[in-house]
């Protein structure tokens, strides 16, 4: 049977519906909603969380993903200088650094923080800058490329002004090039304090007291008190609370800086 | 103080195999007006960025203001302070505003107070007839108003001699005039300029000397009545033919 280019359309669009409202009565008829209600939406297992999660797991989520981006985005700015230095053992050991701490699992490291440093140097950090090292030396990592990157996309054009007006090297990187760079990567920079923001809680891993409990294991705690996964879907909610936001910020960023940057050429041009 | 405020000798400049100077041998006196013109690929751009040092040449000297700007051991900041820029491209800090555009060298590098730099700022945008637009994002202005910005930026270093790469080569042809007649009031106060440009008639009219070079070298030199109304040397007969009658020139 020939079809038209029409009823070929509206025929593979019918069949699409068909097996998506088959789909969704299965599920409808077969699941065990009693069951599925109390695993993930068990009011009284909710009660228990609050206010402890938002007044400690998400305030302390806050606080290891503000400290490690902190020093992320220090080390990271060091880390791109390097990588841009005119002195080729400081680009050298930047690529090392960087290579090695994206290329391994953060996991790796907390470990190796956690509980590596402290048995193989008798050192102890408090759960605060064990996070903050962590996280900052993963984070530092993926930072200083977005920064080198940044930097690199300032047009030559501001260093020479700059530099013809008399400023050094150093101070034309300091007060011209660097801020139009973290303007550029400010979009990059927010995905990556958000993808810092998830993997903050690899914390959960190094032993915490109920104090320093961040989302992942305030909500694990929570399941295994209460035996139902509600606890774990808060958590999750928790962690959308922060990166949505950012996310639309990104976004936001993103289509600024892609405006400006029009405007901008559509001048010079 | 002597006479001669730009000296370049013997000036080479090769881009790796490419050489794009090949001996250029000429000066600058305090107060004059000095344009260069030629066709593009000549040099003319390279020679104006190896005043300033933003080429290094490969040979050759370039004094400046009694600092020799090829000498390894010069304070290249300190020499710079006194030699102002205007580029092609504008090159306005984005990021700033048009009055942090025109005092963060002042306050970073002459280390003058914030009320200072601010008075000497209004000053030159007073100077380039654009004192409204002092809050304004460079973004927001014309290519016509951000070149003459970058003129006060200058400016505002109080610079003993100004160079300007093609200063309205970017610009739409209507915008122009408000450029070139700023430089030409800066030329009626006694600026001392180098200027690279297209625009023969500026040439002509404001010029005290002209240079015509072509092929890395400097063809001729001298008065724009001589080198633009009577060129003596056949490349530069071409290129005046070209440019001013760009419709007929056939040859």
């Amino acid at each position: 049977m020939a079809m038209s280019r029409r009823q070929r359309a509206r025929t593979f669009r019918g069949v699409q519906y068909g097996v998506l409202v088959l789909a969704v009565v299965l599920i409808a008829v077969f699941a065990d909603w009693g069951t599925i209600r109390n695993a993930f939406f068990n009011l009284d297992a909710a009660a228990t969380q609050f206010p402890e999660i938002l007044s400690t797991a998400l305030v302390n989520t806050i606080i290891y993903t503000g400290l490690g981006f902190a020093l992320g985005l220090a080390l990271g700015l060091v880390l791109a200088l390097m990588k841009l230095s005119s002195v080729g053992p400081y680009r050298w050991l930047a690529t090392i650094y960087i290579e090695f701490f994206r290329g391994v699992p953060a996991l790796l490291v907390f470990i190796a923080l956690g509980y590596g440093v402290p048995l193989a140097f008798q050192l102890r950090f408090d759960i605060y800058s064990t996070a903050a090292i962590s996280l900052g030396l993963v984070g530092s990592a993926y930072i200083a490329e977005t920064l080198r990157a940044g930097i690199q996309a300032v047009p030559p054009g501001q260093v020479e002004a700059a530099r013809s007006l008399g400023m050094s090297q150093s101070r034309a990187m300091i007060t011209i090039v660097i801020p139009q760079a973290f303007r550029i990567i400010l979009p990059p920079l927010t995905n990556e304090l958000i993808l810092l923001t998830k993997d903050s809680s690899l914390i959960y891993l190094l032993g915490l007291a109920r104090t320093e409990y961040e989302l992942a294991k305030f909500g694990r705690e929570g399941l295994n008190a209460t035996g139902s996964l509600t606890p774990i879907l808060l958590a999750g909610l928790c962690y959308l609370i922060i990166t949505l936001p950012l996310g639309y910020l990104s976004r936001y960023l993103e289509r600024r800086t892609g405006r400006k940057q029009d405007e901008g050429l559509k001048v010079t041009a | 103080m002597s006479d001669v405020i730009i000296e370049v000798s013997g000036l080479h400049k090769a881009f790796g195999n490419l050489e794009v100077l090949k001996g250029i041998d000429m000066s600058v006196k305090r107060g004059e007006v000095v344009c260069i013109i030629g066709p593009s690929g000549s040099g003319k751009s390279t020679l104006l960025r190896c005043v300033n040092l933003l080429e290094e040449p490969n040979a050759g000297t370039v004094l400046v203001n009694d600092f020799e700007m090829t000498d390894p051991d010069v304070d290249i900041d300190k020499a710079r302070r006194g030699i102002g820029m205007v580029f092609q491209g504008f090159n306005l800090f984005g990021h700033l505003s048009v009055l942090d555009n025109l005092t963060i060298a002042q306050r970073k590098v002459l280390k003058r107070d914030a009320e200072e730099a601010k008075s000497v700022a209004k000053e030159n945008l007073r100077r380039v007839g654009l004192e409204e637009k002092i809050n304004s994002m460079p973004s927001q202005l014309s290519g016509g108003q951000q070149q003459r910005v970058a003129i006060a930026r200058a400016l505002s270093m109080q610079p003993a001699v100004m160079l300007f790469d093609e200063p309205t080569s970017a610009l739409d042809p209507e915008l122009v005039g408000d450029v070139l007649g700023v430089m030409r009031t800066l030329a009626n106060e006694g600026m001392t300029m180098l200027v690279v440009t297209h625009e023969m008639q500026f040439a002509r009219e404001v010029a005290d000397k002209v240079l015509f070079m072509d092929g890395g070298v400097v063809v001729e030199e001298g008065p724009p009545a001589q080198v633009i109304g009577d060129p003596q040397h056949e490349r530069t007969q071409t290129f005046l033919r070209r440019v001013l009658n760009p419709v007929h020139a056939h040859d």
